[in-house]
């Protein structure tokens, strides 16, 4: 799958399915199962579908009917959130190892 | 109007020498000799997901990660410096549908869902990295699993 058309034209893999959602939400929003079953489904049907060598499938899903600003931000400075501190993400992470250990 | 990302990394690493992006001049291709629905289908995502206590990605990261397709979200934590990871880390199906795509074997959309499911981190810099180690890894993976095609959801 892709939402980066530009990248997957010139990578050329052998099939695509393109889904015009901003990074980190390929199979869809959080939370929407429904939507996210009709995007995988179609991507499923488009192994079928797909008989020419790189051919790149766009499937008409839109992220926000209302706002498209998204587009404008996506991957641009300023776009990524602060990430935790080391101290902070190294605290998460051993709090993780701790929880499934236990387990 | 899709996004145009080649440009958006340029700009937006524009304190680095401009990355070379992989150009290809086609596409390979392997007809499928079945239906999908006949198909032994395994997912693989890039957006760093990790079962139980397996352990972090960090920068640079050729490894991968086996994810038991019966893992439960709560068994299931993202780790991504390159994409927002909030909304996956809240609904891990946003970049790894592993329950969407069990539905879809139940249904029989797809003929079965090769276990495990894979995952390794995608910001890896190295091109030369990926094709030569993580790549023939996968591979390797894919024919024990004997699966027919992988389903590769980005991040």
């Amino acid at each position: 799958m892709t939402s980066a058309i530009d990248i997957t034209q010139s990578v050329k893999p052998p099939r695509a399915v393109f889904v015009n959602f901003p990074l980190g939400h390929q199979t869809g929003p959080p939370d929407q199962p429904d939507l996210q079953r009709r995007i995988v489904s179609d991507a499923m049907r488009a192994f079928d579908a797909i008989t020419a060598p790189g051919t790149i499938v766009e499937l008409p899903y839109v992220w926000d009917a209302n706002d498209r600003s998204w587009e404008d931000v996506d991957y641009t400075k300023g776009w990524m959130p602060a990430r935790p501190s080391r101290d902070v993400a190294d605290r998460l992470e051993a709090e993780r190892q701790a929880k499934f250990r236990r387990r | 109007m899709p996004v145009a990302y080649i440009p958006r990394t340029r700009d937006l690493y524009s304190d680095f020498i401009p990355y070379r992006w992989v150009e290809n001049d086609f596409a390979p291709f392997t007809p499928l000799t079945k239906p999908v629905a006949e198909c032994r289908i395994a997912m693989l995502s890039s957006g760093g997901i990790m079962y139980r206590d397996q352990p972090r990605f960090h920068h640079e990261d050729a490894s991968y990660r086996r994810i038991p397709i019966d893992a439960m979200p709560d068994e299931l934590s993202v780790w991504h410096f390159g994409y927002p990871t909030r909304d996956a880390e809240r609904d891990v199906n946003c970049v790894f549908p592993l329950a969407r795509m069990r539905e879809l074997a139940a249904a029989g959309v797809i003929g079965a869902l090769v276990d495990p499911a894979f995952s390794f981190m995608g910001g890896i810099y190295s091109a030369r990295k990926v094709r030569d180690e993580l790549a023939p890894q996968i591979v390797d993976e894919l024919k024990r699993a004997h699966a027919d095609a992988f389903f590769l959801v980005p991040a």
